[in-house]
């Protein structure tokens, strides 16, 4: 079983970057454009662990850790947030809202997938 | 970097590019509200974030000052007022530049990019979202792992780490803390559950458990720390190193079964050897799961599935015919199926069809930028509206309007719209008005470019027309017929060359692109009131409608965009002119008759005109046309077959096409049967 | 078979004979892709007197030369009798007009011998070469040359 990966971005570059590292690396990665598919898609494909933008239609990365926390959709999967602040008051923000980490846009592979799997451990 | 993905970057800017350009078009106008901005911010943000995946610096750069001020916007409830619109316009050009400059194209115009930038930040301060502009925020979070370094000396570490309840709250997990780690070096993990209490005072909310782990790594202690990065906070953490030797005796009986995770370890580290060079890793493995939602395909793989297509519709009709033709006395079942077998048919060649079919939105965004910058350069205000955004046309027929339509819009604004004084006095608003529409029209599309401006000066297009030797100086010519003049080739406007408009492009330019694309381009002006263009084109560039005809025993097709109405001689419709030449009253006007088959050369005499059927087909010229061929079959759709390499161009002849019965048919050129024939030369 | 064959008599070629205009001709086997019979074509307006017209082969449309016409022979009346020889030229393909095709011939590049110097251009120029062969003269045909437009006529 491969840790499955649900990536939400409303930018198809990222998700495609995401996409092409995670899968390269042995995730298996499913996508969503906003955070209402990403929502939608969770359920549906209960993932190992989320990656969520913040900046989204519809529904924002803050809308989708507090559905998913908050609806009790998703109490203890990891939630990571994909932010280009790396303040603390940013850092701080995104936990308070229940994310699990941060990954700093623009990312690097090795920062990526070592950030996963310090939430999610690495299977398969 | 992947190319694909950057591709697909590049792609997404350009999409992005237009939503930020259809917000600020909003703004502009005052038709907007705070999902506009924030759509406008979300798109700077976007571009920005790939742009910061690809190491574009420059458009990073400019990217954040834009994003800035819309996040201004956003928060501060900042006035967004005319001026700043036009600003934050003028930004999004440049971004757009920035983009082609990202991409390799031209280099954005350093003048511009600078002004932009000063006034974004000027902006910025006087509104007091002065942050200085630092890029510090935003360089990637390149933790320092260590993989690569070379560091031989070891240490080892002991970790007390004893998590709160609300660790698991986050999300986060100890053992799969524990499994990084023990990427780092080789680690003995040690439960301490002293605290447990009994059963019956067990909180589920409470977290009893600490750890002690053991770690040897030759990583430093920052690196080892940044395993905890994301549960700062949310435990008790206490990490030292330990001198040589000293180690303390771990209690066994209760370590978590590590040999698995070291095993993941040395996988670990193989892959990082992979991963460390990213430019390498990304283009190893082009394939990769794309998006979901969309299938990027090769453009020829495309044309292959239209043409195939088109041989199906095609065979369609052979198999009808032969069947047909069979001696059979009830064909009823048969001809059921093959009713069936069309439609499906047809119905793939619409899916096809529709691959290619791409709005004219970002064609039109693209043209409201140079509505923009022709005012700007000409002190002008013009406004331009556009309609039917969303019509759709074959790819390749968007691509090449960029330049005939650029052309047509900044003579628009340069020549058409007036001085906002000059408006003024003539009881016209202050603001000049540029309206693009795009629709569909029976099978074919047609965009019309209409400007409230002064309307063309005939009197000064004859002159020029005249002096260039174009017209005899006393030529009896119909408004219509003056405002054609401007599509002849030589008829550039020298004396009013302008720095904008006149960069030795005619409108004879324009003229070919549009007729290259299988349309026709006409003018109508009214003085005082505007001009307007109209560009007729074909819906698609491989199947058109088309009116089967008989010539001289052959099978010919005529395009159907060109023909306006077909017309039955009439005793008393057709008079001579000259020794040769026929004329066709249609409603109390004369059209000059074109024998068809004469003009082709296949039949040296002409027919008496009096058994001709007549396709009434209009010229770019504005002038009209009676083509004369023998009967009139159907109308049908038609595979265009280009006669490329088949033989050089014919006159007369456009393409050729491929009918039900196997046989090919040639596919007529009106326009240059017109242009061929003697009678035009004379009319002209 | 066939593979072995063409190694063991690596110079020998195949050639097929066809007539036109009661005369002889003659193509390298592998110059062309088809034979089909004669069946009415399309007439090309304003094309050059030797094009009859264009032929649908399977969805592409290619030109039908009157062979005897473009070697500056008598023009050919072209029947159901006839065939179309379709070759490829440089990748587009061409279709000739002939009357039946006869047989085909393996010749040794040393019985081909040199087209005799005669007045006519057309021949000089059409004609690559020449082989006897039972008391037959076969003459080759140059494709190039008669693919390739005449000059009066760009």
């Amino acid at each position: 079983m491969k840790t499955k990966v649900l990536a939400i971005d409303d930018s198809r570059t990222i998700r495609s970057l995401l996409s092409e590292t995670l899968s390269e690396a042995g995730f298996e990665v499913i996508t969503a454009e906003d955070g209402q598919e990403g929502v939608e898609t969770f359920a549906k494909t209960k993932p190992d662990v989320v990656i969520t933008d913040i900046n989204m239609p519809r529904m924002d990365g803050y809308g989708v850790i507090e559905t998913l926390r908050g609806k009790k959709i998703a109490t203890r999967v990891p939630i990571l947030v994909l932010t280009t602040e790396s303040s603390a008051e940013v850092k701080a923000r995104v936990r308070g809202a229940g994310a699990t980490g941060w990954i700093g846009k623009p990312f690097d592979d090795e920062s990526l997938i070592f950030a996963i799997k310090r939430v999610a451990g690495m299977a398969g | 970097m992947s190319s694909s993905i950057q591709d697909t970057f590049f792609e997404e800017c350009e999409e992005l590019l237009e939503a930020i350009d259809e917000g600020l078009t909003a703004i502009d106008d005052g038709n907007w509200d705070g999902e506009t901005v924030n759509a406008v911010f979300r798109a700077v943000h976007s571009i920005k974030g790939g742009a910061g995946a690809f190491g574009l610096d420059k458009l990073v750069g400019f990217a954040h000052t834009f994003e800035t001020v819309f996040d201004g916007l956003r928060s501060e409830n900042q006035k967004l007022d005319g001026k700043l619109a036009q600003l934050l316009l003028r930004a999004s050009d440049n971004l757009s530049d920035l983009v082609v400059e990202a991409r390799g194209g031209k280099p954005a115009d350093p003048e511009t990019h600078g002004a932009v930038t000063n006034e974004l930040q000027a902006y910025l301060e006087a509104e007091g979202l002065g942050e200085e502009v630092d890029l510090s925020d935003f360089q990637p979070m390149v933790l320092d792992l260590g993989f690569t370094d070379d560091q031989p000396s070891q240490a080892s570490f002991l970790i007390r780490f004893r998590p709160h309840a609300t660790l698991y709250d986050s999300g986060n997990e100890p053992l799969f803390l524990f499994q990084a780690l023990a990427e780092l070096g080789e680690i003995d993990v040690t439960l301490d559950e002293s605290r447990l209490p009994k059963l019956e005072s067990f909180d589920h909310e409470e977290a009893y458990l600490s750890w002690e782990i053991r770690l040897t790594t030759d990583k430093s202690e920052a690196v080892v720390d940044s395993v905890f990065e994301f549960v700062h906070g949310l435990c008790d953490l206490e990490i030292s190193e330990e001198v040589a030797g000293s180690k303390e005796d771990p209690g066994l009986d209760t370590s978590v079964d590590a040999s698995s995770v070291k095993d993941n370890s040395s996988e670990h580290t193989k892959q990082s050897s992979n991963t460390s060079t990213p430019n390498a890793k990304a283009s190893a493995k082009p394939d990769a799961k794309a998006a979901n939602s969309t299938l990027r395909v090769d453009l020829e793989r495309v044309d292959r599935l239209i043409n195939t297509v088109g041989e199906l519709i095609i065979n369609h009709s052979m198999l009808a015919q032969q069947i047909h033709n069979l001696d059979v006395d009830d064909l009823r079942a048969v001809e059921n199926e093959l009713e069936a077998f069309k439609s499906l048919a047809r119905e793939i060649q619409e899916c096809v069809m529709a691959i290619r079919a791409q709005p004219v939105k970002p064609l039109f965004q693209r043209m409201a930028r140079i509505v923009r910058e022709a005012s700007a350069a000409t002190g002008k205000v013009t406004r331009l509206v556009t309609e039917g955004d969303a019509t759709e046309v074959d790819k390749t027929v968007i691509e090449r309007l960029t330049d005939p339509m650029t052309h047509i819009l900044r003579n628009a604004v340069d020549h058409g719209i007036e001085k906002p004084e000059a408006r003024l006095a003539a009881g016209k608003s202050e603001d000049g008005e540029i309206r693009l529409t795009a629709s569909h029209r029976s099978g074919s599309v047609s965009i019309e470019i209409r400007d409230d401006g002064a309307g063309l000066n005939r009197e000064k297009i004859r002159e020029i027309a005249v002096e260039k030797n174009l017209i005899p100086r006393d030529a009896d010519l119909s408004d219509s017929e003056i405002d054609s003049l401007l599509f002849l080739p030589g008829f550039s406007t020298a004396s009013e060359v302008s720095n904008l408009s006149g960069r030795g492009v005619g409108m004879d330019v324009v003229r070919n692109s549009v007729m290259a694309l299988g349309g026709r381009i006409t003018i109508s002006s009214t003085p005082g009131a505007g001009t307007v263009f109209t560009i007729i084109l074909p819906l698609t560039m491989a199947v058109m409608d088309g009116m089967v005809v008989s010539v001289a025993d052959q099978t010919m097709v005529v395009p159907i965009t060109s023909i306006i109405e077909t017309i039955r001689a009439t005793e008393g419709a057709v008079h001579c002119l000259g020794p040769k030449e026929n004329m066709l009253s249609v409603r109390g006007s004369f059209v000059p008759i074109f024998d068809v088959a004469q003009v082709l050369g296949l039949r040296a005499e002409s027919r008496d005109p009096l058994n001709a059927v007549f396709l009434l087909v209009e010229t770019q010229m504005g002038g009209c046309g009676a083509l004369a061929v023998d009967t009139i079959h159907d109308q049908r759709q038609v595979v265009i077959k280009s006669l490329d390499g088949v033989c050089g161009e014919t006159a007369g002849v456009a393409a050729a096409t491929i009918l039900g019965d196997g046989k090919i048919a040639m596919i007529l050129d009106p326009e240059s049967i017109l242009a061929e024939a003697p009678a035009a030369k004379a009319l002209a | 078979m066939q593979v072995q064959l063409e190694e063991q008599h690596s110079a020998v070629q195949e050639y097929v004979t066809f007539s036109v205009a009661d005369q002889v001709f003659c193509l390298r086997i592998n110059q062309i892709r088809e034979i089909r019979r004669w069946s009415p074509v399309t007439i090309l307006p304003h094309a050059p007197h030797y094009v009859l017209g264009v032929m649908n082969l399977r969805g592409a449309v290619i030109p039908i030369y009157d062979l005897a016409s473009r070697l500056g022979l008598a023009r050919s009346d072209a029947s159901e009798r006839d065939v179309v020889i379709v070759v490829n030229l440089d990748g587009n393909l061409l279709g000739l007009l002939a009357e039946a095709v006869s047989e085909i011939i393996s010749i040794n590049p040393e019985e081909i011998q040199d087209t005799p110097s005669v007045d006519s251009r057309d021949t000089m120029e059409f004609i690559q070469g020449i082989i006897s062969k039972n008391d037959q003269m076969i003459r080759i045909v140059n494709l190039n040359a008669v693919g390739f437009p005449d000059k009066d006529e760009v």
